[in-house]
C-alpha cells in the first residue's frame, strides 16, 4: 500500500518535471532545434549574456517581483492588522474588497487595469506594472497574515497596553512578531506570483518595457529561442540552491 | 529563525536585482522624452539587429526597438500609447486607414533624400511601388521597406508536384497537413481569389462563399493550426506539407530547408508593401527620419535584406546583392520567390482597406470559421 | 476604437472630493481617539483597492454600458448573445443600397456563446480530472505515516517557479509530430500520433499547469485534520475506505472548494495555453477578449464579455460559497 502510494505520487511528480528536464535539456543543444540533439555546448549560455533585451526583461521581472513583495507585504500586513481590529461590518465589507480581486479572472483584472490607465492618460510601462502588481499581490498577503492574528491571544497586546506600552510599541513588539510566519509566508507567495504573473503584466505594460513572460510571449510566435531556456535553467537552479540553503539553515537551528 | 531566513532571501534577491542592473547598462531612463532615442515599432523578426547597433554607433541616437505580430494589433497599439512609437512599419491597407484616421506625420523628404520620390539620387525604389500607390497617391507619408506576396510553401519530398492552384489547399490527400494563416484579410483574401474574387470584394455573397469554403477546409480536417509567425519554423522541421505564407518566410524556410518550395497559385493572389510611417504623435520626429534614411542607405538595405529575406525596394541594395564581387553574389533577380515574374505580378492584388463598418462583416465571418469545430 | 480617452471633469471632481472625504474621516477619526485606531491601518489598503479595483471594475461597466460615441446601449450585450448583431446591421443596409435581397445572408452568429459554453466545458474537464488526480495526491502527502509532507509540498511547488510560458511551449516540443514522445513512437516502430493542436493538448496544459492549485488547498486542510479522528473512526469498526469516505472527505470539504476554485477561474479565461497547443484551433473566452481588446480594437464589445465573464465567475463561486459557508479553505498559503 505504501509502495503504491509513492509510486502514484511518483508518477505525478514526473509528470510535473518532464517539461523542465526537456527545457534544461535543450538548453545544453549545441543546435537550435527543439527535437533534434546536435551535440553538447553552453553556447546559449554565453549568448545569454550578451542578449540585452532578455538581461533587461530579465531586470525587469526581479525588481517588480521584489519591490510588488516589499510594498505589497507593509500594505497587507498594515491592512490585516487594521481588518482584524475592525468591527463586523465594516470587517465584512474589506474582507469582500481583498476576496474580489480573487474572484476576478487574471484577464478582467488586467485589462480593467488597462483600461484605467488610459482613461487617467498615465503612460503605461514600469511604475504601471508595478502598481498592477502590487494590487493583485496585497490581498494574498491579508489571507496569509490574517489567520495567524486569528490564532493570537488578544490579552497580550491589551496586557501590553496597559503595562503603559504605546500602540504603536505593542504593535512592533507584540503583534508583528506573532504573525511573523504569516508575513514570511505572504512575502514569499507575492514574490512567487509576481515573478509567474503573464496575463495582467501583458496589459499594463507598453511594449518597450517587458518582463520575461511578455517577452516570452512575443518570442513564442517566432520561435523560442533556446537562450530563453538557457535563462530559466539558470533562474531555475538559483532558486533551488537558495531552497535548500533556506531548508539546511531552518534544519540546523530546529536541531540546535 | 525563519528572520534569518528571509534576510538571506531578500539579500539575494536584492542582489540579484543589482547585478541585473549593472550587467544592464542602459534601462528605462531612455524612455524620457528628453533623451536623444527613436522608438521604433517593427513587426517581429524584421531587422537585422546589426543594422540597429550601427545606427546607434554612428548616429548616437538610442533605438528602442518594439515588436508587434499582425497590423491590426499595431494600429490598436498606437492609438492606446500616444507618443510611445516615432517609426511604425504597418502594410499598405494599414497605411491607408491611419492615412484617413490622420494619424500619420508628413514625412519631411529633405532629411530623408535616400527614399526621396522627388529626387533623381534617391536609392528606392521598383518603378511598380513608385506610381502613385493607391494608398498614399502622393507618397507624403510613407516609405516603402520591404515587398512581397502570399503564396503557398510547400515541402517537396510530401509533394513533388504540386497542383498550381489554391485548390491544393482544399485538397483531401493532405489531413492535417496545412497551415493556414490566423489573419482575417490574409485568409480571406486569397480564398476570395480561388473563388475568382478580388482579395478587396465588398460583395456579401462572395464573402459568405469565401467563409463557406474556409469552413469546409477546416471540417475536411486539412487544417493543421492557424498562426502567423510560428509557421516558417515548423515548415523547416516538417511538420507540415503546405503553407500560406508570405514570400519573406518562405525565402527564410528555404534557406534552413531545401526540401521547401514556394510558388503563388495561378488564380493569383496579394502582393503588398510595408513601409516606414511616422505617427503625428511621435516625440521624435528628426530621429525618426533619421532613421528611416538609414535603412534606405543602399548598404544598410542590402544588410537588411541578407537577415530578413523578403524583397527589397532599394534598387541600390538590389545591386549590391547581385555584385559578383561583392559580399553577397547573390542572383536576386534570377530567384523566383525574390522577384517574382511580370505575369505573377500582374496577376497579384493590392490590399485596399476595407471600410470601418464593412470590418464587422470580414471579422464577424473570420470568427464563424474560427468556431467551427 | 474611442478616440477621446480622457475623463469628464465631473468625474475628476467626484475623484477628488472623493479623496478629500476618505482623508477628512481618517483626521477626524484620529482626533476623536487621540491617536491611531488600530482599524486605521487598513485605511491606506482601503484607498489602493478602491483606486486600483473598485475603479476599473466601474469602468469596464461603463465601457460595456456604451457605444463608441460614449452613449447608453445594449448592444454590446446583444452583440455576446448575437456575434452577427453588428454585422447583419451593414448586410441590411448594403441590400437596401443595392436593391437586393440580402436577408438569407441575415442569421444569428453564436460564435460567442457557443466560446462560452466550451471554455466553461474545457474548465469543467480540467477541474474534475485535477480533482481525481490531484486528490490523492493531496491525501498520500498528508499521510503521517509517509514523513514525506513538507519535502513533498516543496517538489510540488518548485515546477511553479520556471515561467509558465515555457513550460507550456516545452509541452510542445514533446507532443510535436517532430517531437520527443512522437519519435519515441517511430524509434518503437509504432506510426506517429497527432497530438498537438488538438483539445487534448490543450486540457492536458491546462491540467499541467492548475494541478498545484487543486493539490495545495487539499494537502493544507487534510495535513490540520485532527488524525484521531480517523483512529477513533476505525477503532469504532471502519475499515479504511469507510473512514475516508465518511471522515477524511466530509472534513476536507473546505479544501476541496478552494481547489475547485482555484483551477476553474483560471481555466476558463486562460488565452495562452490554448494558442500555443491549439495552434488557434479551437478558441477560449479569454482569446475572444483579447481579440476584441487588442486585435479588432472594439473596447466596449470587449468590456461586455469581461463583464459577464466576470458576472458568471462570481455566481459560480457563490453557489461553492454555499457548500462552504464559513469560507475556510486554506488557499495556497
Amino acid at each position: 500500500m505504501k509502495f503504491l502510494k509513492k509510486t502514484y505520487l511518483g508518477l505525478i511528480l514526473i509528470f510535473l518535471y518532464i517539461p523542465i528536464v526537456v527545457l534544461i535539456i535543450q538548453s545544453f543543444n549545441a543546435g537550435e532545434s527543439r527535437a533534434l540533439w546536435e551535440g553538447f555546448s553552453l553556447h546559449w549560455y554565453a549568448e545569454l549574456f550578451q542578449d540585452e533585451r532578455i538581461l533587461n526583461a530579465l531586470y525587469v521581472t526581479l525588481s517588480i517581483a521584489v519591490l510588488a513583495m516589499i510594498v505589497s507585504t507593509i500594505l497587507g500586513t498594515l491592512a490585516a492588522i487594521g481588518i482584524h481590529a475592525m468591527r463586523k461590518r465594516p470587517q465584512a465589507m474589506m474582507m469582500t474588497l481583498t476576496n474580489l480581486p480573487n474572484t476576478m479572472p487574471d484577464i478582467v483584472t488586467g485589462i480593467s487595469l488597462m483600461l484605467l490607465f488610459l482613461f487617467t492618460r498615465v503612460e503605461r510601462g514600469y511604475v504601471t506594472m508595478l502598481l498592477a502588481h502590487i494590487t493583485f499581490d496585497t490581498p494574498y498577503v491579508i489571507l496569509s497574515v490574517l489567520p495567524k492574528l486569528k490564532q493570537m491571544n488578544r490579552h497580550t497586546y491589551e496586557a501590553a497596553l496597559d503595562l503603559g506600552a504605546t500602540p504603536l510599541y505593542a504593535l512592533v513588539h507584540i503583534i508583528i512578531p506573532q504573525c511573523k510566519q504569516g508575513i514570511i509566508t505572504g512575502a514569499m507567495l507575492a514574490f512567487t506570483l509576481s515573478l509567474d504573473d503573464f496575463t495582467i503584466s501583458y496589459f499594463t505594460t507598453s511594449p518597450l518595457v517587458q518582463n520575461l513572460s511578455t517577452l516570452i510571449y512575443s518570442a513564442t510566435r517566432t520561435g523560442i529561442d533556446p537562450t530563453l531556456n538557457a535563462l530559466s535553467a539558470l533562474m531555475f537552479v538559483a532558486l533551488l540552491v537558495l531552497l535548500l540553503i533556506v531548508n539546511r539553515r531552518t534544519a540546523e537551528e530546529k536541531a540546535q | 529563525m525563519k528572520k534569518k531566513s528571509l534576510c538571506l532571501l531578500l539579500v539575494l534577491a536584492l542582489s540579484l536585482v543589482c547585478l541585473c542592473a549593472c550587467t544592464v547598462p542602459e534601462g528605462e531612463e531612455q524612455a524620457s522624452p528628453s533623451a536623444n532615442v527613436v522608438n521604433v515599432f517593427n513587426w517581429e523578426d524584421y531587422i537585422a539587429p546589426e543594422v540597429l547597433t550601427l545606427f546607434e554607433e554612428e548616429t548616437g541616437i538610442h533605438v528602442n526597438y518594439m515588436c508587434f505580430t499582425t497590423c491590426e494589433d499595431m494600429i490598436v497599439q498606437v492609438e492606446a500609447n500616444p507618443g510611445a512609437f516615432d517609426v511604425c512599419f504597418p502594410s499598405d491597407y494599414i497605411i491607408q486607414r491611419m492615412v484617413e484616421k490622420d494619424m500619420l506625420a508628413e514625412i519631411n523628404f529633405d532629411n530623408v533624400p535616400n527614399a526621396d520620390p522627388r529626387s533623381p539620387q534617391t536609392c528606392q525604389t521598383l518603378d511598380f511601388l513608385l506610381e502613385s500607390p493607391s494608398f498614399d497617391p502622393d507618397i507624403k507619408y510613407h516609405v516603402p521597406y520591404m515587398w512581397g506576396t502570399v503564396g503557398i510553401l510547400y515541402n517537396t519530398t510530401m509533394i513533388p508536384e504540386p497542383e498550381d492552384s489554391w485548390h491544393i489547399l482544399w485538397d483531401e490527400q493532405y489531413q492535417h497537413n496545412v497551415f493556414m494563416m490566423d489573419s482575417v484579410r490574409d485568409s480571406f483574401g486569397i480564398t476570395l481569389r480561388y473563388l475568382g474574387e478580388s482579395v478587396n470584394s465588398l460583395d456579401i455573397p462572395a464573402l459568405f462563399a469565401a467563409r463557406d469554403k474556409l469552413v469546409e477546409q477546416k471540417q475536411m480536417g486539412v487544417v493543421k493550426a492557424y498562426q502567423v509567425d510560428e509557421t516558417k519554423d515548423k515548415m523547416v522541421a516538417g511538420e507540415a506539407a503546405l503553407a500560406v505564407v508570405w514570400s519573406g518566410d518562405a525565402m527564410y524556410a528555404i534557406d534552413l530547408n531545401e526540401d521547401l518550395d514556394y510558388f503563388v497559385p495561378s488564380e493569383g493572389s496579394n502582393v503588398w508593401v510595408d513601409g516606414a510611417v511616422i505617427p503625428k504623435t511621435a516625440k521624435n520626429k528628426e530621429n525618426a527620419e533619421a532613421f528611416i534614411n538609414f535603412l534606405c542607405r543602399p548598404d544598410i538595405a542590402a544588410m537588411n535584406w541578407d537577415y530578413i529575406w523578403y524583397s527589397s525596394p532599394n534598387k541600390g541594395a538590389i545591386e549590391l546583392v547581385e555584385d559578383p564581387e561583392g559580399d553577397y553574389a547573390y542572383d536576386y533577380s534570377g530567384n523566383h520567390v525574390l522577384s517574382p515574374s511580370d505575369e505573377t505580378l500582374a496577376n497579384c492584388e493590392w490590399f485596399k482597406d476595407i471600410p470601418e463598418d464593412f470590418l464587422s462583416v470580414y471579422e464577424g465571418l473570420w470568427m464563424d470559421v474560427k468556431n467551427t469545430k | 476604437m474611442r478616440s477621446d480617452m480622457t475623463l469628464p471633469s465631473w468625474a475628476w471632481i467626484v475623484m477628488v472630493a472623493g479623496l478629500v472625504a476618505f482623508v477628512t474621516m481618517i483626521v477626524v477619526s484620529i482626533r476623536r481617539h487621540q491617536g491611531v485606531k488600530r482599524s486605521l491601518f487598513a485605511s491606506p489598503y482601503a484607498l489602493w483597492m478602491i483606486i486600483f479595483t473598485v475603479l476599473p471594475v466601474i469602468l469596464i461597466s461603463y465601457y460595456a454600458f456604451t457605444d463608441v460615441n460614449g452613449a447608453f446601449t445594449l448592444d454590446n450585450f446583444k452583440n455576446f448573445w448575437d456575434s452577427h448583431y453588428e454585422m447583419n446591421k451593414v448586410i441590411a443596409a448594403e441590400g437596401e443600397r443595392l436593391g437586393v435581397d440580402y436577408s438569407a445572408y441575415i442569421q444569428r452568429g453564436s460564435v460567442n456563446v457557443d466560446t462560452l459554453v466550451y471554455s466553461l466545458w474545457m474548465a469543467f474537464k480540467c477541474t474534475l480530472i485535477c480533482l481525481i488526480v490531484g486528490y490523492p495526491a493531496a491525501l498520500f502527502m498528508a499521510d503521517r505515516h509517509m514523513k514525506l509532507g513538507s519535502t513533498l509540498v516543496v517538489l510540488f511547488i518548485i515546477p511553479m517557479w520556471m515561467n509558465f510560458l515555457l513550460r507550456t511551449v516545452a509541452w510542445m516540443s514533446l507532443l510535436e509530430d517532430s517531437g520527443l514522445i512522437n519519435n519515441f513512437l517511430r524509434w518503437l516502430g509504432l506510426d506517429s500520433v497527432q497530438l498537438m493542436y488538438t483539445s487534448n493538448a490543450v486540457l492536458l496544459g491546462m491540467v499541467y499547469n492548475f494541478l498545484p492549485f487543486m493539490v495545495f488547498p487539499i494537502y493544507t486542510v487534510l495535513s490540520k485534520m485532527d488524525y484521531r479522528l480517523t483512529e477513533a473512526s476505525a477503532d469504532l469498526g471502519c475499515n479504511s475506505f469507510q473512514t475516508l469516505y465518511k471522515v477524511t472527505m466530509p472534513l476536507s470539504l473546505p479544501g476541496v472548494i478552494s481547489g475547485i476554485t482555484m483551477v476553474f477561474m483560471p481555466s476558463v479565461t486562460t488565452f495562452f495555453i490554448p494558442r500555443v497547443l491549439g495552434g488557434g484551433y479551437t478558441m477560449m473566452f479569454g482569446d475572444l477578449i483579447e481579440a476584441k481588446f487588442l486585435t479588432e480594437g472594439n473596447w466596449n464589445a470587449g468590456s461586455a464579455l469581461s463583464l459577464l465573464m466576470m458576472l458568471l465567475i462570481l455566481v459560480s463561486l457563490s453557489i461553492l460559497r454555499k457548500v462552504d459557508p464559513n469560507g475556510e479553505g486554506g488557499g495556497l498559503a
